[in-house]
């Protein structure tokens, strides 16, 4: 009933020729909503896992899978001849990181750093032999996601999660106390920084360019002040872990998910303190003695933006197309994958958001720019969700690509006011 | 009368439920208390747990395995990067032997093993505290 209502309204905007704001992808409870004047189409789905992607400068679409798909990790699509996208797979390893420069696709699996040469079209000359440039990050499973971007001087940058939620002896267990310091700050919780051009490095060939990053998976270098921009996933289970300080509802909102501008060296307080995003401030966490007001972190950089609490920022893009109006150049867009650690409150934040920017600093409040992959409002647990946004990448053309890892649909968002 | 105080409000027990011998209503609510307390933060009002996170406990092969098993992993947690039923997870599940005691541990063990599709046997006060010894010596 539901479904021929919608697709009956669809019918109508379609005969109305109207620039109706909502197109139907693939299907009719996920109906993407958009800004005036923005258009999506579904370039792929049922790839599984898609987790980050990354586009050629002649559109090539290569996304990277958390999971195997007939055998594949890397899967490439075309539309070469402009009759829809067709694809192929290689890499038989799974992980998020992917980027595209200079004639390099590099890939992440979760402990190591891949690249392969592009031919002139884009195309990857060898798909068999991959060149391992990044070997042994750390993967402890959890927060394991090897992120990257690129500089334009010839040096990566990739995420290395903390292996924990807030560092505590027993990790996620009520009453367990802080360590302190935090052994995990020696090899995870930061962010690290690689020559693209040398095989096999680790550890002790990276610089440990920032520390004290609970768990990066959206980031981006920004080509306009040539700097590197990364989006923390904020702790979890403030009320669980310590129902004498925190209630459910505070536990739902605290902390803010955060966006931190790096120079190499920086800190940005984990597990030591949290951002607390109503009294603006960096708060001791309740396992280092912290009680809810206590303020710490000096030695730490405060975030340049903050976002609702558990919403997991998974990518992060500059967009620096002529495609899409005026105001959104030189802006960021974020794609959250959605909460799960708010129950009892209602799940929130499977969408794609734009946060202003100007000269190289956010410039007014985010707005939600890309919503409804979860195809409900009312989500209570996040399995419920339909589709849930991951990665984000920039076409030729200046279309925003977006992908999913609930089932693997890739979106082209383009624009067109007429 | 079924059940006493507030929780009577909301429990209405399955046909299924009032039909078994084993575990009266008030082991299966306070079952369902433990369960929003203590595992519905990560596992989901649902039970569907997160994608590549938390393992779901609807229709479980783990949760409605062998109850020596299911047991030990509430006592001592699960920390290894699991996987169920073809799909890994990522985060772990702390220990609950101090948290909860053998008589938390049956209740929501029992409640667990027979909601969100579920159809195993109940879990007694008895068979936790033996797994607790063992696991202790």
């Amino acid at each position: 009933m539901k479904k021929a209502f919608v697709y009956s309204l669809l019918f109508l905007a379609i005969i109305a020729g109207s620039s109706f704001k909502f197109l139907l992808p693939n299907s009719p409870k996920s109906l993407l909503k958009l800004p005036g004047g923005f258009q999506v189409h579904v370039i792929a789905d049922s790839l599984g896992a898609a987790r980050h992607i990354a586009v050629t400068s002649n559109g090539i679409v290569y996304v990277k899978l958390a999971k195997l798909k007939n055998g594949k990790g890397i899967i490439a699509l075309r539309n070469l001849n402009g009759d829809g996208y067709k694809k192929t797979g290689f890499g038989n390893y799974i992980g998020t990181g992917i980027y595209v420069k200079d004639g390099w696709l590099y890939a992440s699996s979760n402990s190591d750093i891949y690249r392969y040469r592009l031919d002139g079209n884009g195309e990857v000359i060898d798909t068999a032999h991959a060149e391992k440039i990044v070997t042994g990050l750390l993967d402890r499973h959890e927060h394991n996601s090897k992120s990257i971007t690129l500089d334009n001087s010839g040096y990566l940058y990739v995420n290395v999660g903390a292996y924990s939620n807030a560092c505590q002896l027993q990790d996620r267990a009520q009453g367990s106390p802080g360590m302190n310091p935090c052994p995990i700050l020696d090899s995870a919780a930061g962010i690290w920084q690689f020559r693209t051009d040398k095989g096999g490095q680790t550890y002790a060939d990276g610089v440990h360019y920032a520390t004290g990053l609970r768990n990066v998976v959206g980031l981006d270098w920004n080509n306009d002040i040539d700097q590197l921009f990364v989006m923390q996933h904020g702790r979890d289970q403030l009320f669980q872990l310590d129902p004498g300080l925190y209630d459910a509802k505070q536990s739902a909102e605290l902390p803010a998910e955060t966006m931190y501008a790096l120079h190499e060296g920086d800190n940005a307080g984990w597990p030591y303190v949290y951002y607390d995003p109503f009294q603006k401030k960096k708060i001791v966490s309740p396992e280092y003695g912290g009680d809810g007001k206590k303020t710490g972190g000096e030695n730490a950089i405060d975030p340049i933006a903050a976002y609702p609490a558990h919403m997991a920022p998974d990518g992060l893009v500059f967009y620096t197309g002529k495609m899409f109006p005026e105001r959104y150049r030189h802006g960021a867009f974020i794609a959250f994958h959605g909460s799960w650690n708010r129950a009892p409150e209602k799940q929130k934040g499977y969408f794609v958001v734009f946060q202003p920017f100007k000269d190289g600093k956010p410039n007014g409040s985010w707005e939600v720019f890309a919503d409804n992959f979860a195809g409900s409002d009312d989500i209570s647990s996040p399995g419920q969700a339909l589709h849930r946004p991951c990665g984000l990448a920039q076409g030729p053309d200046g279309a925003l690509y977006v992908s999913d890892d609930a089932k693997g649909t890739i979106y082209r968002i383009t624009y067109d006011a007429r | 009368m079924l059940g006493t105080g507030v929780f009577s409000l909301n429990f209405r027990p399955t046909p299924a439920e009032a039909y078994l011998s084993g575990p009266g209503p008030s082991s299966m609510q306070r079952g369902q208390k433990i369960y929003e307390q203590t595992c519905l933060p990560c596992h989901q009002a649902d039970a569907g747990g997160v994608p590549g996170m938390t393992p779901p406990l609807q229709k479980s092969s783990y949760v409605q395995g062998p109850a020596p098993k299911v047991i030990g992993i509430v006592l001592n947690g699960l920390n290894d990067g699991v996987e169920i039923d073809g799909e890994s997870y990522s985060n772990p599940m702390p220990p609950f032997s101090t948290a909860l005691k053998d008589q938390d541990i049956a209740d929501v063990l029992t409640y667990v093993r027979s909601h969100f599709g579920n159809k195993a046997s109940s879990i007694s006060v008895t068979q936790v505290s033996q797994i607790r010894q063992r696991l202790n010596k």
